[in-house]
């Protein structure tokens, strides 16, 4: 039936099945390669819109470097100045980095929230792209309220059996929570920013001097 | 054996899942919700049409000893495809599937098929017996997954029908083999009445 399996018949048949395969994906590549992107724009401005408050005209895409890491942020805004910003941060979750993007009313306040993308126990952990998790952070003020979960001492009610999930979630919005205090220049007074924020290096040693100047 | 004969025998006479235990390790990982179990069975299923008709047109002119390397390429490379494809055309399909589509290359189904059925049949063959075993597969993902997400998470199809979260174990893994064990059982007291 099939053809005797000397090692030139191997070599040739293998070689033409993967030259063959090879030219179909990259055909297939280079056809579909302008319609993901244009999906994958189309995603990050669906999840713009999403997370802050009514703006006009297109967001405008920038870079900010928060203690070594580099986060990409979103700024919309109306006639009236600065309507918002987005800003893409991410917290590593049960299974890899769980992807968030944070969007700010213009005072520091959290408008609304969606995950980007994330790769956590479907049922479980996945459950943090469902607004039955993510409504509790819509109008959160984390200088009043403290971003991490109940268990640890904070105000965000945990996803059931994926407490892990929900601390990458919190320690993203954290993250983004300090990027936006850099991208706003921390206008803000220091010890309420100090205050909202979940212990990161940066932030400890501001409270220490803080408390230190007190004294 | 009619084309019909060989499409129905998918569902009950060899079932993938229930009956040859094929392909275990995807059944058991993406069975959480019954939309999760049906994508992923459809996905296969479309990957197993493609790659059967592809391997039974061109078995004769693969060298035996090098089969499984060339059979393996195949099916890579439609499940590539269908990747692309997906994630250019239906992102949202393709969201939900994600990390589940690169499984269908490891799968031992589409594998097991190609060497059990699609080097030996022809192409029209081939691809009925692709479309009843990949029926199947879909079928009892679905009511796997259907019963694990009633049991685990008290909603049907992510419709909610029970308020908190109901026996979390169903969605672990442990939940996963028990289901799979008692619809296994079941299965086989069903069909092994209606043979006698």
């Amino acid at each position: 039936m099939a053809i005797q399996s000397s090692f030139k018949n191997m070599v040739l048949c293998l070689f033409v099945i993967c030259i063959v395969c090879s030219t179909l994906l990259a055909v297939v590549y280079a056809v579909t390669a302008a319609p993901i992107q244009a999906a994958a724009e189309a995603k990050t401005n669906a999840a713009i819109a999403q997370v802050v408050p009514a703006f006009e005209g297109a967001p405008i895409e920038a870079t900010v470097e928060v203690d070594g890491t580099e986060y990409t942020y979103y700024t919309v805004s109306d006639n009236s100045g600065v309507a918002g910003y987005a800003i893409i941060s991410s917290g590593s979750g049960f299974s890899g980095p769980v992807q968030v993007m944070v969007g700010f009313y213009p005072d520091g306040k959290i408008y609304n929230t969606s995950v980007l993308s994330q790769a956590e126990t479907p049922g479980l952990g996945a459950k943090c792209v469902e607004p039955a998790f993510r409504d509790q952070f819509k109008e959160f003020d984390p200088a009043v309220k403290k971003l991490s979960v109940v268990k640890d001492g904070g105000d965000v009610n945990a996803i059931t059996a994926s407490t892990i999930t929900s601390r990458a979630f919190c320690d993203a919005l954290s993250k983004a929570v300090a990027a936006f205090d850099a991208i706003t220049g921390a206008q803000l007074p220091a010890d309420s920013v100090s205050g909202a924020t979940v212990p990161e290096e940066g932030q400890m040693s501001e409270t220490e001097i803080t408390s230190q100047e007190v004294k | 054996m009619t084309k019909f004969q060989l499409i129905t025998k998918g569902l009950i006479k060899e079932n993938p899942t229930f009956v040859l235990l094929l392909g275990m390790c995807p059944t058991l990982a993406t069975t959480t919700s019954a939309i999760n179990g049906m994508s992923m069975g459809l996905a296969t299923l479309f990957v197993l049409v493609l790659s059967n008709m592809a391997i039974s047109a061109i078995a004769n002119v693969i060298p035996d000893k090098v089969r499984i390397p060339a059979y393996i390429v195949v099916i890579a490379t439609f499940v590539t495809l269908l990747q692309f494809v997906m994630q250019a055309y239906t992102p949202a399909i393709y969201e939900t599937l994600g990390i589940f589509i690169p499984l269908i290359v490891v799968n031992c189904i589409v594998l097991g098929r190609a060497e059990a059925f699609a080097n030996k049949n022809s192409v029209v063959d081939s691809a009925c017996d692709g479309l009843g075993i990949g029926l199947g597969f879909t079928l009892s993902l679905t009511i796997l997954g259907l019963i694990r997400e009633i049991l685990g998470s008290g909603s049907a199809f992510g419709f909610k029908f029970l308020p908190g979260d109901g026996i979390l174990c169903f969605v672990l893994a442990p939940g996963a083999f028990m289901v799979l064990g008692y619809l296994i059982v079941l299965f086989h007291k069903v069909t092994a009445k209606k043979n006698k």
